[in-house]
């Protein structure tokens, strides 16, 4: 097909090359940023090697570990799944025009920009909202033009429905926005310096209101209308239950906004607001429940594909992280469990199995389910090295969570326990030093990661130059769009 | 109307607003709807199979 007109039964013009774009960049960043969170877990088992040098000190390259893994690797594997499917399942190409071009180029140079400022000490010192304000007018503008692109699209759809994975992603793209312009709301002093616009009590309640909903909608329905869209697609049936998808939608959204207090129990917070908090999380594990067990299902009758697919087995797996740190996030939550676990290194875990179980693991499964289609080709040069990759993913996570819950509920355990004079048992010194197994052995966990995120680099590479590993005639399969 | 009663009637609101939806999305009337809409994502594939027909029939 060579012209721009859709008619009936044709297949319309898809704007591929930002997604292929989006997809590669995927890749780059997600090795990037967990290169960097290599090297802050190096450090936190050899304080000495950031060398005395400020910009590589664990307290800058944190921030920089956790904007490039979470707005660049799952910012670009979003925009590449958002485009790709919001095009599919419209039957229509994007809309806007070289908007959709401008989105990527805006979107990496903010990335380089975090890159450079971070490091330097230029933040807010706002958790995973750090970059000053002429950064945060960058993306808003960015992100502007992001959801021009996706309404815009459904807009021009040409066929009657719209998918629920364009639920979820709208939902994203919305309340991101929102929540961006709500909690960087700042007071600038200089070029590279603002201050807040709230203040104490109120300003840590923005910045959770933020912070848990950047996990609720980004790292959440975004991810979630990704799997809506390419586990059917990987499985080859379409999804277990539209009407619990449309349920599980409808609840999640309404019910994660009102979690984020529990990141601030015991403080100053009142005391309605953080046994608000608490309830509305014990609540949110029935919908992220429902839409686990969606997924999972989509697959009833079919689970020997699981068997000979390592991409079916990454979307399906990422799946079980996801109920399993659905589970655990709730139960954190309770007021008692919180006593013990808060500012521990049980909450890194937990915040890991949901980023390298969940989020990373489905964003590869749908990297193994899209390169093929991006560039034409069969399937991926080799399906034995996603076998491998899926076996160091799951057993780096493995490695990662259960040390951080062994050393989470240690320190617990040492920071509370009290002699019966009532002074300390344990020096804060000495809780660490009990907590350095578990630092070798998440440094391990992550390496392990980091090395399979190598060999999909390769794998991907591999399939672009048109290769593959002992497989019949290619071009038969090839089609001209 | 003090602040219990509000959080009352904010409750029963919001069960209605989730009963409803339930009733909505398991009513019968939707269900040719949604059954279109979860064959979506298949969308690429009939139209390229339809190319790769049109084409063999060319050949």
């Amino acid at each position: 097909m060579s012209s721009n007109v859709t008619t009936a039964g044709d297949q319309p013009v898809y704007n591929t090359k930002v997604v292929k774009q989006f997809a590669i960049m995927t890749v780059v960043w997600g090795i990037v940023g967990m290169l960097v969170g290599v090297i802050i877990a190096a450090e936190l088992v050899w304080p000495d090697i950031n060398f005395n040098l400020p910009w590589f000190h664990f307290g800058r390259l944190r921030p920089l570990h956790t904007n490039a893994v979470i707005f660049a690797f799952g910012g670009c594997a979003l925009f590449t799944s958002v485009y790709h499917v919001v095009q599919r399942t419209c039957q229509t190409t994007l809309f806007g025009g070289p908007l959709a071009a401008f989105t990527f180029w805006g979107w990496q140079a903010i990335i380089v920009a975090a890159a450079i400022t971070l490091p330097l000490g230029m933040t807010s010192s706002k958790e995973y909202a750090e970059l000053e304000w002429p950064i945060d007018i960058a993306i808003t503008v960015v992100w502007v033009a992001f959801a021009v692109v996706f309404f815009g699209t459904i807009m021009k759809r040409t066929t009657k429905h719209i998918y629920v994975a364009n639920w979820f992603f709208g939902a994203f793209i919305l309340t991101i926005a929102v929540l961006h312009l709500g909690n960087s709301a700042a007071i600038p002093v200089t070029a590279t310096k603002s201050y807040s616009a709230y203040a104490g009590t109120i300003d840590a309640m923005v910045q959770w209101w933020y912070g848990h909903n950047a996990v609720g909608f980004f790292l959440t329905a975004g991810f979630l209308g990704m799997m809506y869209y390419f586990v059917p697609k990987q499985a080859g049936r379409p999804v277990y239950s539209y009407r619990l998808s449309i349920v599980h939608f409808w609840a999640l959204i309404a019910v994660y906004i009102w979690a984020g207090p529990h990141h601030l129990m015991y403080s100053a917070l009142p005391d309605w607001a953080q046994s608000l908090g608490m309830v509305m999380s014990l609540i949110l594990l029935a919908p992220s429940w429902g839409g686990m067990i969606n997924g999972m299902m989509t697959l009833s009758g079919a689970w020997h594909k699981l068997r000979n697919d390592p991409t079916l087995r990454f979307l399906v797996v990422s799946l079980s992280f996801y109920g399993m740190s659905t589970f655990e996030g709730p139960m954190m939550s309770i007021k008692t469990v919180n006593a013990l676990s808060h500012n521990t290194d049980w909450t890194i875990g937990h915040v890991h199995s949901g980023a390298l179980g969940w989020v990373a693991m489905v964003s590869i499964g749908m990297l193994y389910n899209l390169i093929p289609v991006l560039y034409k080709r069969n399937r991926m040069y080799s399906i034995s090295l996603i076998n491998l990759h899926f076996w160091m993913s799951t057993i780096g996570t493995v490695l990662y969570i259960a040390s951080m819950w062994v050393n989470g509920i240690a320190q617990g355990l040492m920071w509370r326990a009290l002699n019966t004079d009532g002074t300390l048992t344990y020096s804060f010194a000495e809780a660490i030093e009990a907590s350095y197994p578990g630092y070798y052995v998440r440094l391990l966990g992550g390496v392990i990661f980091l090395g399979g995120m190598l060999i999909m680099a390769y794998n991907v590479w591999r399939t672009i130059r048109g290769d593959e590993q002992e497989q019949e005639d290619v071009a038969a399969q090839v089609q001209t769009a | 109307m003090d602040q219990g009663t509000l959080q009352g009637i904010g409750t029963i609101l919001t069960m209605i607003a989730f009963l409803g939806i339930c009733w909505w999305a398991y009513s019968g009337r939707k269900k040719k709807d949604f059954d279109e809409a979860s064959q979506l994502p298949f969308a690429d594939e009939q139209n390229e199979r339809e190319d790769s027909q049109t084409k063999d029939n060319e050949r």
